[in-house]
């Protein structure tokens, strides 16, 4: 049987590690390279890298931090932020990530997703989705908006409409955060993830609002996930990943607990 | 030399990485020559079946690998790179390499909450011993991201099984051939023991013995 994944997110801005709250004031938190191992050694599942970096001119100093984490930490290893093309995507494939994580470059132009699972393969390629609440509308049936530029701007496109195209389109994966959840800690949102992961088939990693173990085991189970990601309550060092990890097998999830 | 087989250019950076980890010196090459007077091969694969042996009937890999095969040379499979090494795939309609008897077919699962591809970390549980797969415990597990799986026409061929509804064999070998349908170079510490061990290994095995030493096994003659 499959198990659950722990991932984790860090948030890279110009070869640094940050962590926004709410998408604003993004604080310094360290070396991402450090962070990566750290928690490699310590049972980590996956590792997923945003680049949040401002300007294009720094941009390939994020490859110089994948390549210097896929030569020191042995699992799965996902890249977003600003993946444009398809070069974009074989660049850092190179570089030594194994998916490719494509957002608000795809909600623009949809091809985007069919051109990197064809060049990549669809199992390595993640929708990473922003979503936000909203009134449900003919244009929002499921009470979901994607939001893009890190959570700055709507675009009217109905969520789950959006993961069932980006399933279709060949994501081999789809990464929920929900913007009103994200770096609160007060929990997953729930309903979002569920409605999603009973929608499609193919995984979904929850994102957005982890603060306690309780919210990962939430939304693994009445969330449907497949794997729960987090950063904060780890980047901070309020929880470990061991630890998480053995509150959610004590809970009875199939979870890897030897590494 | 050990050789690692850029056949398709896929992204193979993470298995030198996980060679140069447990201090396997390792290089990339596309040409049948080295395969031939490789000191062990490593095969990787990406993508799909089609293209995958389409690539390597053009650089006449599929040859020199049956070649070093037969003279002894030991060979790791991982992923795709050990579905073709069986007589056929699902995938395109493919006529693979046929150096172990055997198929690939499409997953049909009967469980809606189970996903296609199979993607994340499953258990390993090793049915026959064999020196490649040493120190896997119980409850050991490694990283799969797969939508088509082996069967083997020989049961003695299949040494390691994965639960995904029903088991299926995710490591299979003959002789000194061993393929895994997971992806060692990314499941942690666990994985990178076997490439040490293969790093190690004489590329000698047999079912009969690692049958006995393993308390005996069904499927074993």
């Amino acid at each position: 049987m499959l198990s659950k994944r722990v991932v984790a997110c860090l948030d890279v801005r110009d070869g640094h590690l940050a962590k926004s709250v709410k998408f604003v004031n993004t604080q310094n938190i360290g070396d991402p390279v450090e962070k990566a191992r750290e928690y490699y050694l310590d049972g980590l599942d996956e590792l997923v890298f945003y680049d949040i970096t401002a300007s294009s001119d720094k941009r390939n100093i994020m490859l110089d931090v994948v390549e210097a984490v896929a030569s020191q930490v042995f699992i799965p290893l996902s890249v977003g932020g600003g993946i444009r093309s398809v070069a974009d995507a074989t660049d850092l494939r190179l570089a030594g990530a194994e998916k490719i994580n494509v957002n608000s470059a795809a909600v623009a132009r949809p091809d985007l997703i069919n051109e990197c699972s064809e060049a990549v393969g669809d199992q390595n390629i993640v929708l990473s989705m922003d979503v936000r609440r909203v009134q449900v509308s003919s244009e929002q049936p499921s009470g979901y908006e994607i939001v893009i530029n890190g959570g700055r701007t709507p675009t009217g496109r109905d969520a789950l409409d959006w993961a069932l195209e980006g399933e279709k389109r060949g994501a081999g994966e789809l990464v929920v955060n929900s913007i009103d959840a994200d770096g609160t800690r007060d929990g997953y949102d729930i309903p979002l993830t569920s409605a999603i992961a009973e929608a499609v088939r193919i995984p979904v990693i929850a994102s957005g609002g982890a603060g306690l173990p309780e919210h990962l085991h939430d939304v693994l189970t009445d969330g449907k996930a497949d794997a729960a990601l987090v950063a904060s309550m780890v980047h901070y060092g309020d929880y470990r990943v061991s630890g998480l990890k053995q509150y959610l097998h004590e809970q009875g999830l199939k979870i890897r607990m030897s590494w | 030399m050990t050789w690692i087989l850029d056949y398709d250019a896929g992204n193979l950076g993470s298995v030198k990485r996980a060679c140069t980890e447990v201090g396997l010196n390792a290089e990339f090459s596309a040409h049948p020559d080295a395969v031939t007077q490789a000191e062990r091969i490593i095969f990787p694969g990406v993508g799909a079946a089609g293209s995958a042996m389409r690539s390597l009937r053009e650089r006449g890999l599929d040859t020199a690998l049956k070649t070093a095969i037969a003279s002894g040379t030991p060979v790791l499979g991982i992923c795709l790179g050990m579905q073709v090494s069986l007589d056929y795939s699902e995938e395109n309609d493919t006529q693979t390499l046929g150096l172990i008897g055997g198929r690939v077919q499409r997953f049909k699962l009967n469980r809606p909450e189970l996903k296609i591809p199979h993607m994340g970390w499953n258990e390993v549980r090793v049915k026959q011993a064999h020196p490649v797969l040493a120190g896997i415990d119980a409850g050991d597990e490694f990283y799969f991201v797969h939508g088509y799986f082996p069967s083997t026409t020989a049961p003695e061929h299949a040494l390691a099984v994965t639960d995904y509804e029903d088991d299926f064999t995710c490591a299979l070998g003959k002789d000194n051939y061993i393929g895994t349908q997971f992806h060692p170079e990314k499941s942690g510490r666990v994985g990178l023991r076997l490439f040490e061990n293969f790093a190690r290994w004489d590329g000698v095995w047999r079912p009969h013995e690692a049958s006995t030493q393993n308390g005996g096994d069904d499927n074993a003659e």
